[in-house]
């Protein structure tokens, strides 16, 4: 009974203790892991530029991952740790660029764009002048080839 | 519609057509006179002071914190290499040629080996006035380094000015180092 008691109590940290893994040097939890990965995917890697650093094998796309990891795990909330990259990498760490002075005409774009049509169009559409009317001999055509 | 508003609306594509390309041509060029390098990105240390750090020494050289360079007595450089950086090996005769002009270059060997940057500093001459190693990469990861070589132009009030990702080369020195001297000196 003794025995049955204390794989009772031993339960839950053995349960934990499948749930941990080990990625870039930490061990945290599988959730805490999926925390970290959903940082990880929108930041880009510095050495290869068009991959985020969760996808890269760059040494530094490494180092970060397992920095976001340890931070993960201290309980830092996601802004902060995002915060960190771009302190130290610039605004160009993010894979989805902020709205920033910098960046609105960027975000402006298919809206202006769309204006820019919409002007074209009216503009022309207002130039066209209606057809004159048929003469007499055009009618007589028309009405012949009916 | 009449001709002309016809032919000044069709005109409208093909200008947009030729600005387009004018500036891929532009892009291009200066991509080849390697004046424009699409991958180097606006360091955020820029009017800043460098992160708080202390490294020890290297290559039986003194090391440096963030406070020996707080307020240098003239503009000086903080350059990150590595033994194993072919760029840096490229670099070093120009570092030397630097140095030789009198100009400050201190340096921070970037996740390095001992014994191969004491024999790197054999071959390829010695231009820093202090050498500092960063074995673990924590540091440069403070600094936004992203790759070695990266030169940092410190002012005289201890703010940096300007970083370079790459090897430096004579269009660099002369269309921004040269300027920066000029000009904080």
């Amino acid at each position: 009974m003794r025995k049955l008691w204390l794989a009772l109590a031993l339960l839950p940290a053995l349960a934990l203790a499948q749930d941990m893994v080990t990625r870039d040097g930490v061990t945290l939890t599988q959730a805490q892991e999926t925390r970290a990965e959903a940082i990880g995917d929108q930041l880009r890697c510095l050495v290869c530029q068009n991959e985020s650093i969760e996808e890269s094998n760059a040494k530094l796309a490494g180092q970060l991952r397992g920095i976001i990891r340890q931070q993960v795990v201290q309980g830092v909330p996601d802004q902060s740790i995002m915060n960190y990259m771009v302190q130290r990498y610039g605004i160009f760490v993010l894979l989805k660029p902020p709205v920033s002075p910098l960046t609105w005409l960027l975000y402006a774009m298919p809206v202006l764009a769309l204006l820019l049509g919409a002007v074209a169009f009216f503009a022309a559409r207002r130039g066209t002048a209606p057809p004159a009317p048929l003469t007499d001999a055009e009618r007589a055509r028309l009405d012949e080839l009916l | 519609m009449s001709p002309l508003r016809r032919r000044l609306l069709f005109g409208i594509p093909l200008a947009l057509a030729v600005a387009g390309g004018g500036s891929f041509y532009t892009i291009l060029r200066r991509m080849q006179e390697q004046k424009y390098d699409p991958h180097a990105l606006p360091s955020p240390l820029i009017g800043k002071r460098p992160p708080t750090f202390s490294l020890p020494g290297a290559g039986g050289m003194q090391g440096f914190a963030n406070t020996d360079i707080a307020a240098p007595s003239k503009p000086m450089l903080v350059n990150w290499f590595a033994s194993w950086c072919v760029p840096c090996l490229q670099e070093a005769p120009m570092l030397a040629k630097l140095a030789a002009s009198g100009l400050a270059i201190w340096g921070i060997a970037y996740e390095d080996d001992p014994q191969a940057l004491a024999q790197f500093l054999a071959q390829n001459g010695n231009p820093y006035q202090r050498l500092a190693a960063d074995a673990d990469g924590t540091t440069a990861i403070n600094w936004g380094v992203y790759g070695v070589p990266e030169t940092y132009f410190i002012d005289k009030t201890g703010i940096v000015r300007w970083r370079y990702a790459g090897a430096l080369t004579d269009d660099v020195v002369a269309s921004a180092l040269n300027p920066l001297l000029a000009r904080y000196s």
